[in-house]
C-alpha cells in the first residue's frame, strides 16, 4: 500500500508539468495557431522561473517570472505568425532552437545553485490519513494549480461565449471575421496563454521536481505535451487523462524495472508516443464521433482590410 | 559515449554558439575541442572543459584553445570538426562516442592535423583514442555501498545497456561482494544520459523499492538531490555534487582528463606526437575519487586502502575468476583478469546481480 501511495504521488509530479504545458498549447490550436515551440517556451520558462526564485528566495515569484519569460517568448511568435503570417510551423521550431540557446545563456550563473523546493501542503489530520492523505492533501500548489487551470479551461471552452467565440476562429477564422469578431485578437491572446502556461511547466521543474538548473533540463517534454494535445483530441477532459496516462507509464516501467520484471524499458519508453499513433488512427478513422483538430489550425489569417 | 537532447537540437544552433576564441597568432598552437553538451552541464562536457581551461592555464601564450559546444553526434559533427581545423587548430580533442566516425573521416582529409578522440574504438595515424578506466573508481563505490547499506539493497540508474555502463555495474557487485557476500542491486535503466526529471524519478522508484544507497551512470545531480530529500545516500557522477547532497555524497567519480590533455598538447607543442590508445584509471589520475564523506572512519580507511590498491596494481576489479550469472568462470584471457577487449565489449552480469541484460 504504501508503495502504491509512492507510486501515485510521484506519478502526479511527472505529469503536472506536461498537464500544465498541454492546457496551454490546447487553447492556442483551438484558436487556430499551431505553436510548436512549446520546448523552447517551457526551458526558458525553467530558467527565468529558478532565476527568480534564487534572487528573491520566493517560489511564487519564481513561478510568476516562468510565466512572464513564456509570455515574452509567445509574443515573438505571435508578432511573427499573427502580424506578418510568417509560416507556423517554421516559426515554432524556431522558437524552440531560440529558447534552448536563450535559457542556457540565461541560465549560465544559476549551474550549480540549488533551492528550496516549492512547499507541500500539510494540513494536520487530513494530511497523516492513510493511503490517500498524501495524495489528496500533501501536494504542492503547481499540482493542485493544474487541476484548477485544466477545469478552468474546460468551463471557458464550453460554457462560456468567449470560449465559443474561440473556437470558432479555430474552426473557420473567416466565418468569425465575417460575423465581426477580432480574429488576430483572440488568438494573440490564445497564444500568450499559450506561453504562459508552457512558461510556468517549465519553471515547475526547476522549482518543485528537481530544484536546480540545468541547460536542456526539460528534455523533450514539450514535445511530449504537444503529442498530448493530439492525444486528447484537443479535449480537456481527455487532456487530463491523457496527461496522467503518459506520467503513469513513464513510472510504472521505472518501477516495473526496479522490481524485475521483464518488460524492455527501450519498449516501455516508446509507449506513450506509440499511444499517440494509435490515438491518431482511431481518430481518422471514427470521423463521426469525437472531435477532430480544428479546422482552421495552423492557417494563416490575413484579414481584407 | 553520450548522446543528450542536444544531440536532436539542430545544428543552427552551432552558428548561434559560434567559435569563441581570441585573435590567432602565428607562433601559438591553436588547440580545439568539440563537446556534446553545454559546457555548464555539471557532468561530462563540464569536464572537458575544465580540463581545457587547465591547458590554458598551463601553457598560457604558446597555446589558443576553442571550442563548439552542443554539437550534436553523427554525420552533422563532421562539419564542426571541419570548421576548426580550418581555423587553423593543429590538435583537435572530439569529446564523445558519437564523434568517433566523423573524426576518422576528417582525420583521413587532414593527414597533418592531429585528432584525439574519447571513448571510441578507432584509431588511424593522426588519430588517437583516450578513455577513463572508471570502473575502478566503481569498484571502491562498491566496496563503500556494500559496508553503508543497511537494507543490503543498492539502486543503480543506468543510462543504456552499453558495455562502459554494464561493466560499471559489474565492478562494483565484485566490490560491493568483498564485504557482503549477499548484496542486492535493482537496477533501472532510464534511457538517457540526461533528463535530470527522470532521472530523479527513477531515484525515487529504487528508494521506494527499498534501496537505500543510490548510484548513477547518468548525468545530473537530479538522484543525488533525491537521496538527500529521503535522507539515503548517494554516489555522485562525472563531476563532485556534494552541493546537492552534503550529508548525501559517499563519493564521486571525477572525470580529470586535465593531465590527459596537458601531455598531448606538450607532446604537440615538443613535436613528440603520435597516436596512441590511453585507459588511464586512478594511477594516471584520469579517474579522481572526490572525498570519502558522510562515512565511519573505519569504512573510509577501507575505502583509500582499496584505492591505494589498485594504483598500486595489487588489486584488479576484474581478476580471475569472474563468474558470470550462470554459475560459469568467464574465460580469462589476460593472465589473471580479464583484458582490456573482454572489459570494453562486457555484455554479461557477475554472479549476485539478479536481473538481466536488456536485450540479451
Amino acid at each position: 500500500m504504501e508503495l502504491l501511495e509512492a507510486i501515485i504521488l510521484s506519478v502526479l509530479a511527472a505529469s503536472t508539468p506536461l498537464l500544465i504545458a498541454a492546457t496551454g498549447e490546447l487553447v492556442t490550436e483551438r484558436s487556430g495557431v499551431l505553436n510548436l515551440g512549446v520546448e523552447g517556451m517551457m526551458i526558458v520558462g525553467a530558467a527565468c522561473g529558478f532565476g527568480g526564485a534564487l534572487y528573491t528566495g520566493s517560489i511564487t515569484i519564481g513561478a510568476i517570472c516562468g510565466i512572464f519569460a513564456g509570455t515574452l517568448l509567445a509574443l515573438i511568435f505571435a508578432v511573427m505568425t499573427l502580424g506578418l503570417a510568417v509560416n507556423q510551423v517554421a516559426t515554432g521550431l524556431a522558437l524552440t532552437i531560440l529558447g534552448i540557446g536563450l535559457s542556457g545563456l540565461i541560465g549560465a550563473g544559476f549551474v550549480g545553485e540549488r533551492i528550496t523546493p516549492a512547499p507541500h501542503l500539510r494540513i494536520p489530520g487530513l494530511t497523516d490519513l492513510p493511503l490517500m492523505g498524501r495524495i489528496v492533501f500533501g501536494e504542492d500548489a503547481f499540482v493542485y494549480a493544474s487541476l484548477v487551470l485544466i477545469v478552468g479551461i474546460w468551463w471557458f471552452l464550453y460554457k462560456t461565449r468567449a470560449g465559443l467565440i474561440l473556437r470558432a476562429c479555430g474552426d473557420n477564422h473567416l466565418s468569425a471575421h465575417a460575423l465581426g469578431y477580432p480574429v488576430l485578437r483572440i488568438r494573440l491572446f490564445a497564444v500568450m496563454f499559450g506561453g504562459a502556461c508552457a512558461g510556468l511547466a517549465g519553471a515547475y521543474l526547476p522549482l518543485a521536481y528537481t530544484p536546480f538548473f540545468i541547460p536542456g533540463m526539460t528534455a523533450g517534454r514539450g514535445w511530449i505535451a504537444l503529442a498530448l494535445v493530439v492525444f486528447s483530441s484537443w479535449r480537456p477532459g481527455r487532456l487530463v487523462v491523457g496527461a496522467y496516462l503518459f506520467g503513469a507509464v513513464t513510472i510504472l516501467q521505472l518501477h516495473a524495472q526496479g522490481a524485475g520484471i521483464g518488460v524492455p524499458s527501450q519498449f516501455m519508453s516508446a509507449l506513450p508516443y506509440l499511444a499517440t499513433v494509435i490515438v491518431l488512427v482511431l481518430l481518422s478513422r471514427a470521423r463521426s464521433g469525437g472531435s477532430t483538430a480544428p479546422a482552421a489550425l495552423g492557417t494563416v489569417f490575413v484579414p481584407d482590410r | 559515449m553520450r548522446t543528450t537532447f542536444f544531440a536532436t537540437a539542430v545544428s543552427a544552433l552551432l552558428l548561434a554558439g559560434g567559435i569563441t576564441g581570441g585573435a590567432s597568432a602565428a607562433d601559438k598552437l591553436k588547440v580545439g575541442f568539440i563537446y556534446v553538451g553545454p559546457v555548464a552541464d555539471l557532468g561530462w562536457t563540464h569536464q572537458h572543459d575544465l580540463a581545457r581551461q587547465a591547458v590554458v592555464q598551463e601553457f598560457g601564450d604558446k597555446v589558443e584553445t576553442t571550442y563548439l559546444e552542443s554539437v550534436p553526434e553523427g554525420p552533422d559533427a563532421e562539419r564542426s570538426i571541419e570548421q576548426l581545423v580550418r581555423a587553423g587548430n593543429k590538435l583537435i580533442f572530439t569529446t564523445s562516442f558519437g564523434y568517433m566516425d566523423p573524426t576518422l573521416k576528417v582525420a583521413k582529409k587532414y593527414p597533418n592535423v592531429h585528432f584525439e578522440h574519447a571513448t571510441g574504438f578507432k584509431k588511424d595515424k593522426n588519430m588517437a583514442i583516450y578513455n577513463g578506466r572508471f570502473y575502478e573508481g566503481r569498484y571502491i563505490q562498491g566496496v563503500i555501498a556494500g559496508k553503508m547499506s543497511k537494507a543490503g539493497v543498492l539502486g543503480y540508474i543506468g543510462s543504456f545497456p552499453i558495455p562502459e555502463v554494464i561493466m560499471g555495474i559489474n565492478a562494483t557487485m565484485l566490490g560491493a561482494q568483498t564485504v557482503n557476500p549477499n548484496i542486492k542491486v535493482k537496477i533501472i535503466w532510464a534511457n538517457t544520459w540526461f533528463d535530470p526529471g527522470k532521472e530523479a524519478d527513477a531515484a525515487k522508484a529504487l528508494i521506494d523499492q527499498g534501496a537505500d544507497i543510490i548510484m548513477q551512470h547518468t548525468d545530473s545531480p537530479a538522484a543525488m538531490q533525491v537521496a538527500s530529500e529521503r535522507g539515503k545516500l548517494a554516489f555522485g557522477q562525472d563531476s563532485e555534487m556534494i552541493k546537492f547532497g552534503p550529508k548525501t555524497q559517499l563519493t564521486s567519480i571525477i572525470d580529470n582528463w586535465a593531465p590527459y590533455y596537458i601531455s598531448r598538447v606538450q607532446a604537440e607543442l615538443d613535436g613528440t606526437w603520435k597516436s596512441e590508445d590511453s585507459w588511464g584509471g586512478l594511477k594516471a589520475k584520469t579517474v579522481v575519487m572526490a572525498p570519502y564523506t558522510n562515512m565511519p572512519d573505519d569504512v573510509k580507511k577501507l575505502a583509500e586502502d582499496t584505492e591505494a590498491a589498485i594504483i598500486a596494481g595489487k588489486l584488479l576489479p576484474f581478476k580471475c575468476p569472474v563468474v558470470d550469472q550462470d554459475g560459469k568462470d568467464v574465460e580469462c584471457k589476460g593472465g589473471d583478469h580479464l583484458d582490456d577487449g573482454q572489459v570494453l565489449g562486457m555484455n554479461f552480469y557477475v554472479k549476485g546481480i539478479d536481473d538481466k541484460v536488456p536485450g540479451k
